[in-house]
C-alpha cells in the first residue's frame, strides 16, 4: 500500500515510538498517583515529554505544556475556556471544524464571530483580519496551515496584529507542529493547540497545548489530579488545572520518543523531504488535462499537501479507484473544513487530498502521478 | 516499620514541579528522593522531596538555580 494520507494521521511511525509505547505498557504506573517506582517512572516519562515539547515550541517552561487527547480537545479547552458572552472573536475561512464548531457553539452563547474570507487560491488578507478587530475583540483563533489546501497563515504576522490590538492569539498547529519551527514567544502566541499523531509522529490519542504564563483558562473538566484531595475544587496550578484524570501515559511515552526522533533527525530535514515529494507530485500532475489543483503553489512555504479533482468525477470515486487499482491511500470528500470547500467551490464534489511523509519514496510519488494521468485520460 | 527520623520535606503545588525537582537534584548532584507526602503535612502535591536536614541550603540553591518554587518546606519525622 502506498500511504499518502499523512495529513489525516502519519501511519508510519519511527520504531522508537512503537518501542516506547510497548515498553511503557509493560512497566508504567499511574503518574502522580503514588511514589513507588512504577508511578515515578510514568511521571518521569511524562515530565520528560513536557520538557521536549516546551523546547520544541519555545515555551517558558515545561509547566506551560498541557497534555490532551488531540487538537480538537485542546481547541475546545482554549475556545470555551477564554471566551465569554459579549466577547468578539476573529477566525478565518481556512479553519477546520475543530475550530469552527467550538466557535459556533460559543456564538450560540452570545459570542460575536467574524470570519475572515479566503481568496480563490485559499489565502486570507491580513489587512482584512486586522480591520475585523473591534474594541471588544477577545481573540484571534486561526490555523497555521490549512488541512485542505496546505496553504499557510503567517502566524508571526498575526501575532503582531494581535499584540498591536491587545487581543489573544490562539493557534491551531495540527498540520504544522513537527513540520515547521514554531516559537510561541517569538510569534506572540498565547495558546498553541497541537496533536501528537500527525507530523509529531506520535500515537493517536496524544496531543496538547501551550498556554502562556499567567493566562487563565477555564477548565472543561475537573476531577482526579493526584493532589489536594480534600479541596472541593480542582487545583488552579498549571498544568494540573487543565489535566483532570489519568493522563494517557502510554501514548505520551510514544509522543516523547517521537519528539526525540524529531530532535535527532531534524524537522528541517524531514520537511525538506516531504516538500520534495509534494513538488514532485505537483509538477507531475499540474499539466495533466482535466486535473484541477487547489491552493497556492506560488510559495515555497506550504504544508506537504496537494489536493485535486479530476474533471467532474466525484472525489470519492477517484480516491476509491486510486486504492483499488493502484493501492494508493488518499482522502476524498469533505475534509472537515466546510468554509474552505465553499471558497474552492468543492462542496458537492469534495476533493482528493494527497499528503506526504518523509517515509514516502520518489517511486511511490511517480506511481501516484502515473495513476492520476491514467485516470484523467479515461 | 522503619524507625522515624527528623527529615527535611519539601512539598510542591503540582506533580510537574515535583518531577522538575527530582530532575534538578539529579543534574546538580543534590541529595534526597521523592516520597509520598507524609500525612502530617497538608500539601498540594502527592509527592514531596525528602532529604537530611543538613541538605536544606544545598537544595534551596538548586531550586533557585532552576527557578523552582516549593509549596512549603517542613521538618518532620519521616
Amino acid at each position: 500500500m502506498i500511504y499518502m494520507d499523512n495529513a489525516a494521521t502519519t501511519m508510519r511511525k519511527p520504531k522508537e515510538v512503537i518501542e516506547a509505547v510497548a515498553n511503557a505498557m509493560q512497566c508504567m504506573g499511574n503518574a502522580g498517583r503514588g511514589a513507588h517506582e512504577a508511578s515515578l517512572d510514568a511521571s518521569r516519562v511524562i515530565y520528560d515529554t513536557r520538557e521536549r515539547l516546551a523546547r520544541l515550541f519555545g515555551a517558558e517552561s515545561p509547566k506551560n505544556i498541557v497534555f490532551t487527547n488531540n487538537s480538537t480537545e485542546s481547541l475546545n479547552i482554549a475556545i470555551r475556556g477564554v471566551l465569554c458572552p459579549g466577547d468578539h472573536v476573529v477566525t478565518t475561512m481556512l479553519e477546520h471544524n475543530s475550530v469552527l464548531r467550538p466557535l459556533y457553539a460559543m456564538e450560540e452563547n452570545g459570542v460575536e464571530l467574524t470570519i475572515v474570507s479566503s481568496d480563490p487560491s485559499g489565502n486570507i488578507s491580513y489587512d482584512e483580519m486586522e480591520a475585523a478587530i473591534r474594541p471588544h475583540t477577545k481573540a484571534i483563533v486561526c490555523t497555521n496551515g490549512s488541512n485542505l489546501s496546505g496553504n499557510m497563515i503567517d502566524i508571526a504576522r498575526v501575532g503582531e496584529i494581535a499584540k498591536r490590538h491587545e487581543v489573544l492569539l490562539i493557534v491551531d498547529a495540527s498540520q504544522t507542529a513537527g513540520v515547521y519551527p514554531i516559537d510561541v514567544q517569538q510569534m506572540q502566541i498565547d495558546i498553541l493547540c497541537f496533536t501528537g499523531h500527525k507530523s509529531l509522529l506520535g500515537p493517536q490519542g496524544t496531543g496538547g497545548m501551550y498556554v502562556r504564563t499567567g493566562l487563565e483558562v477555564r477548565p472543561l473538566k475537573c476531577g482526579g489530579s493526584g493532589v489536594d484531595t480534600y479541596n472541593k475544587h480542582h487545583p488552579k496550578e498549571m498544568p494540573t488545572a487543565l489535566e483532570a484524570g489519568t493522563l494517557n501515559g502510554h501514548g505520551i511515552a510514544g509522543l516523547g520518543a517521537a519528539v526525540k526522533y524529531l530532535e535527532e533527525t531534524g524537522i528541517d530535514q524531514i520537511r525538506e523531504k516531504e516538500l520534495q515529494y509534494m513538488w514532485q507530485f505537483y509538477h507531475g500532475v499540474k499539466k495533466i488535462p482535466n486535473v484541477k489543483i487547489y491552493g497556492d503553489f506560488s510559495t515555497e512555504r506550504r504544508c506537504p499537501i496537494v489536493t485535486l479533482n479530476i474533471g467532474e468525477y466525484d472525489s470519492s470515486e477517484v480516491s476509491d479507484e486510486l486504492l483499488m487499482t493502484y493501492g494508493i491511500s488518499t482522502r476524498p470528500g469533505a475534509h472537515c473544513a466546510p468554509l474552505m470547500h465553499e471558497a474552492f467551490g468543492t462542496v458537492e464534489q469534495g476533493a482528493v487530498r494527497f499528503s506526504f511523509s518523509h517515509y514516502n519514496t520518489e517511486e511511490e510519488v511517480e506511481t501516484a502521478i502515473q495513476a492520476i494521468r491514467e485516470l484523467a485520460e479515461e | 516499620m522503619r524507625k522515624k527520623e527528623l527529615k527535611l520535606v519539601i512539598t510542591f503545588h503540582t506533580t510537574a514541579d515535583a518531577m522538575a525537582m527530582e530532575k534538578a537534584c539529579k543534574e546538580h548532584g543534590a541529595a534526597g528522593r521523592l516520597i509520598p507526602v507524609p500525612r502530617t503535612i497538608s500539601a498540594g502535591c502527592g509527592l514531596s522531596w525528602c532529604a537530611d536536614l543538613t541538605e536544606r541550603e544545598a537544595l534551596k540553591s538548586v531550586m533557585e538555580k532552576v527557578g523552582l518554587q516549593e509549596e512549603e518546606m517542613h521538618e518532620c519525622m519521616v
